[in-house]
């Protein structure tokens, strides 16, 4: 579990992280969304202990991780692909971190059998790709069989085959009882993954919920009209707060209202309605809405 | 159970990992010294510049005669000239055990798994300090055996490790680039950058105190008191004119700069963002 408190991290004048407030729960898959320069891995820095919060607190499983006398069973993190020594193999890198909690040779080549690093363990890890070094870092992170595991980007220059396995490793940690807490900037993996969401804006917390919460809730949803009477539906059903929308075929895209309202409501002007869709808002598109205001660099931006 | 055999990870109900001790740190740092390229290069050049350069020295020139000008230490510390470049491979070694984690970002990896962090540093310095004061101590009694040899088969003094001051300058070129390394340590861990560290490094012990042997004396009264002066005392470095410290109290001055050093270093670590 990671119980985080009125967190703020501060450099200079500018506020990475503004008096966030979250908690990551054991069990599920909890993704941790947020815009570029949202403060995401200044947050999970923050966890690892590696930065110090200008103020508020994170508990790790309860306690304060920096004084924790096992830290590799306490928490496994993953920061970028590139927090490894270039100079040394896949093996030697791992068994450095080994050492310090009395991890043996036979723990550190099974995370690397785990990562699919066989093949590669006793090569100097600079010449790693960027998908090779995630498994690196994927394998360190599990290393010490931690209760939680903390993964910024972990599909990050990954294959298909290697998303693939990062999905099912993460849904089997949760499994187990671990917490899992991953970041991700693609949503549509987020969408597959995680069970909770974390998301943030400007180093501040904009919904803390589940995926189906988060999508369901968005207003991009709506529902989907196929009828040969589009004019004279969209008179029955404007309303304030509906808006239809006809791109000039027989179909009718309707938002604020619900399938069934529009059903009724077309019985009884006697209309006939060949499809009633109702449509989900893509994580995707969820997202984008929610965090609009909140995106520091928008993309072309004047000022 | 079937959940943890899905994900490969070990058959254990609980963790694998056990408690952050001092001794554990200490086997991982060595781990990274020992399988790092740079380590083995780093040695061997310290060896042969030693014992090499001790002895090209013992082997061209006059013979070196002892006399009451030239005491039987002085003549050894002739044959260990190659001490004061191996300072300088020491230092770089010294330097890139921290500055080259910052710089690779493999620190972040070892300061999360060791997140109180001073175990660390005591670490780098218990396993430099062990791999550095052995492996110079060998090759200053190698090059002292060497270099006398040569000197007596050319018809020069021969000199025992039992003369007066003898012993003390074999052992004290080694203690003196053991107290280098961990300076070198120091510096990189507070500069955290390998260029910055190796430059002061640089600066301290080699451009200051030849700037400052060309000064007029008047005004480099602190000029005994230079690291490398200071420390250079004890096993009589050949540039060190000043001679104003005792060997031992020389060296104390220089292992005094080691404890600010890493007592910087170590606030620095506890203090700052990783």
């Amino acid at each position: 579990m990671i119980e985080i408190d009125g967190l703020t991290k501060r450099y200079g004048d500018k506020t990475a992280v503004d008096r966030l407030s979250f908690v990551v729960e054991p069990g599920v898959v909890t993704g941790f969304l947020g815009p570029n320069g949202a403060g995401k891995s200044t947050t999970m820095r923050m966890i690892a202990g590696l930065d110090r919060p200008t103020s508020g607190t994170v508990r790790v499983n309860g306690k304060h991780y920096p004084g924790a006398a096992a830290p590799m069973s306490e928490l496994g993190i993953l920061l970028d692909a590139r927090s490894v020594h270039p100079g040394l193999s896949a093996r030697n890198n791992l068994l450095a971190l080994a050492r310090t909690a009395g991890i043996g040779r036979r723990r550190v080549d099974e995370v690397i059998d785990l990562a699919g690093l066989a093949e590669v363990a006793g090569t100097r890890a600079g010449g790693f790709s960027l998908g090779m070094g995630q498994r690196l870092g994927v394998a360190a992170a599990l290393l010490g069989q931690p209760q939680t595991v903390v993964l910024d980007e972990p599909v990050n220059g990954l294959d298909p085959d290697g998303v693939r396995w990062i999905r099912l490793l993460l849904k089997s940690l949760a499994a187990e009882g671990r917490t899992v807490f991953v970041s991700s900037h693609l949503m549509s993996e987020m969408a597959q993954t995680a069970t909770r969401l974390v998301v943030l804006g400007r180093g501040r917390l904009i919904s803390e919920t589940s995926v189906e919460d988060f999508t369901s809730h968005a207003a991009a949803g709506g529902v989907l009209v196929r009828t040969p009477e589009t004019a004279r539906l969209g008179q029955v059903l404007a309303a304030p707060g509906v808006t239809v929308i006809n791109d000039g075929t027989d179909l009718l895209r309707v938002s604020g209202t619900t399938a069934e309202q529009i059903g009724t409501a077309a019985w009884r002007a006697h209309l006939p309605v060949y499809e009633l869709t109702p449509t989900h808002a893509s994580l995707e598109e969820a997202f984008m809405q929610v965090t609009q205001d909140s995106i520091e660099y928008h993309a072309g931006a004047t000022r | 159970m079937t959940a943890v055999m899905a994900t490969g990870l070990a058959p254990a109900p609980t963790t694998v990992a056990g408690e952050v001790t001092q001794v554990r740190v200490v086997r991982a740092e060595w781990t990274k010294l020992r399988a790092l390229r740079s380590t083995w290069w780093c040695g061997l050049s310290a060896v042969v510049l030693i014992v090499g350069l001790g002895a090209a020295i013992a082997g061209s020139g006059t013979p070196y005669h002892v006399s009451a000008g030239n005491s039987a230490a002085t003549g050894v510390s002739a044959a260990l000239l190659g001490v004061l470049f191996a300072q300088l491979v020491v230092g770089v070694v010294g330097v890139l055990t921290f500055s080259g984690e910052y710089g690779t970002g493999m620190i972040r990896a070892t300061l999360a798994v060791v997140p109180s962090r001073l175990p660390v540093l005591w670490a780098k310095v218990i396993v430099l300090a062990g791999l550095v004061l052995p492996v110079t101590l060998l090759c200053a009694v190698v090059d002292f055996f060497t270099a006398t040899a040569i000197e007596s088969s050319r018809g020069g003094s021969a000199i025992a490790l039992t003369d007066p001051g003898v012993l003390r300058t074999v052992v004290g070129s080694s203690l003196y680039l053991t107290v280098v390394v961990i300076i070198g340590l120091a510096l990189g861990a507070l500069l955290r950058k390998t260029a910055a560290g190796l430059s002061v490094f640089a600066a301290v012990f080699f451009v200051v105190p030849i700037v400052v042997g060309a000064l007029p004396h008047t005004i480099t009264g602190f000029a005994p008191y230079l690291p490398s002066n200071a420390g250079g005392v004890l096993w009589g470095n050949p540039l060190t004119t000043a001679h104003a410290l005792s060997p031992w109290a020389g060296f104390a001055v220089l292992c005094g700069y080691a404890v600010v050093l890493t007592g910087l270093a170590a606030w620095r670590l506890r203090r700052r963002d990783a």
